[in-house]
């Protein structure tokens, strides 16, 4: 589980003897991994094996019991899917985009949420409340929203989760842009899919 | 208007979308407070006076700002979008902040329609007890967008809730039954402010620390 580390200005993110407990259980022991930048590192590992803790720990909505994780990038330019959308059912596809645009500062926001809603077929569904969509159109604009800024580190768990032909083919295209400039995390149990673009991969065991 | 007073204005002005579409907590809160006061008009005795009067007045709208309260921090709840909120790179606190003017704004609508029942019901209102109605309003919105966002994590949040905000209340209700019945009520409007200032302080600085894990 744990990789030989050789830290450098390049890497984004550094976790070393990571351990996380909830109580009296513990989700991770003893995980260490690197990710340079621009790599596609992908996370496996059966169900309760700690990807999702891993994950919001990587993005700082969890902290470490023991060990540490350093990520050299601030939370402006990091972008995150996770297995909810994390948006307003009640808001429509929008105002949802609209409201991140303004908080995360995205210069001519309108133009870059038309884009992104264009790009993911949700254009024609932008003024229905999020409520009224699908899972699969709810994972959409989950991912336009973690765009929506440009992140230079993207963290997505299970991304595929839901998504139709369409969708997934749409989220490999994207991770596959040759000119995309994020480093790129992604929790999967389908880790062969990205065998095209994985840079490396880290398997957690069940606890 | 930018920066950290804009993210304030766009995620109060969200709460208040929210609840012009689902209205899930205005009429709930209007309701329960008239339906209170009616109730507590005909279980006071006629000669009970007016100062049993203003007491009940504010047990209602402790329990109507508790009921908002409840509310608050629901569409935060679904689908995980607090977690979205922390991650924007705005400052955490103006997601308390904005939490807090929208469930004052709620409150206010609530006490605009609740003051003139009491009048009409029980007795007149001078200027120290609706200034007092007001200072403590904002007091109870500070902490108990705090205390909602702690209880709204946990399991048993419905019962949590008040366990965590009436003790943190009963000042409030002291200052603000004290505005009302004293002669000269301006000492505890100075301790109503006092407390609006340290709490609001705190709830200010606390929040991050809430809604880490």
């Amino acid at each position: 589980m744990t990789e030989s580390l050789v830290t450098t200005a390049t890497h984004v993110i550094r976790v070393e003897s990571l351990e996380k407990r909830y109580g009296e259980r513990t989700v991770l022991r003893n995980v260490g991994f690197a990710v340079r930048r621009g790599e596609t590192h992908v996370v496996t590992g059966p169900n309760g094996s700690g990807k999702t803790t891993l994950l919001r720990l990587l993005v700082g909505l969890a902290a470490p019991s023991r060990g540490t994780v350093d990520v050299s990038l601030d939370r402006a330019r990091v972008g995150y899917v996770g297995h909810e959308s994390l948006l307003y059912t009640e808001l429509t596809a929008l105002e949802n985009l609209d409201l991140y645009g303004r908080l995360y500062r995205v210069p001519e926001r309108r133009e870059r949420v038309g884009m992104l809603l264009e790009r993911f077929g949700l254009w024609e569904a932008r003024a229905q409340r999020v409520g009224s969509f699908s899972r699969g159109m709810s994972q959409r604009l989950a991912l336009c929203r973690a765009l929506l800024h440009e992140p230079e580190l993207l963290v997505l768990d299970e991304p595929y989760s839901a998504l139709d032909a369409d969708g997934a083919a749409l989220l490999d295209h994207e991770l596959a842009a040759p000119d995309r400039a994020s480093t790129v995390v992604v929790a999967t149990h389908e880790p062969e899919r990205l065998d095209p673009v994985a840079t490396g991969r880290l398997v957690l065991g069940a606890r | 208007m930018n920066g950290y007073l804009g993210d304030v204005a766009a995620l109060a002005r969200k709460d208040l979308k929210l609840e012009l579409r689902a209205r899930d907590t205005l009429p709930a809160m209007v309701l329960f407070v008239l339906a209170t006061l009616v109730v507590f008009h005909f279980a006071l005795p006629a000669d009970a006076g007016d100062d049993a009067s203003y007491g009940l007045l504010w047990i209602a709208l402790v329990f109507t700002a508790l009921l908002g309260l409840a509310r608050a921090w629901a569409p935060e709840r679904e689908a995980g979008a607090l977690d979205g909120l922390v991650l924007a790179p705005s400052d955490r606190s103006a997601i308390w902040l904005g939490k807090t003017l929208a469930t004052l704004a709620f409150l206010a609508a609530a006490e605009l329609v609740a003051l003139p029942a009491f009048a009409l019901l029980f007795a007149p209102l001078d200027l120290g007890a609706v200034a007092g109605v007001a200072l403590a309003s904002l007091g109870i919105c500070a902490v108990g967008s705090l205390v909602a966002a702690m209880a709204a994590a946990a399991r048993g949040r419905e019962v949590l809730l008040p366990l965590l905000f009436l003790p943190l209340a009963i000042p409030l209700v002291v200052g603000g039954v004290g505005a009302s019945i004293a002669d000269d009520p301006s000492r505890y409007l100075a301790f109503l402010g006092l407390y609006d200032a340290v709490f609001a302080i705190l709830s200010w600085a606390a929040f991050e620390y809430v809604v880490t894990e």
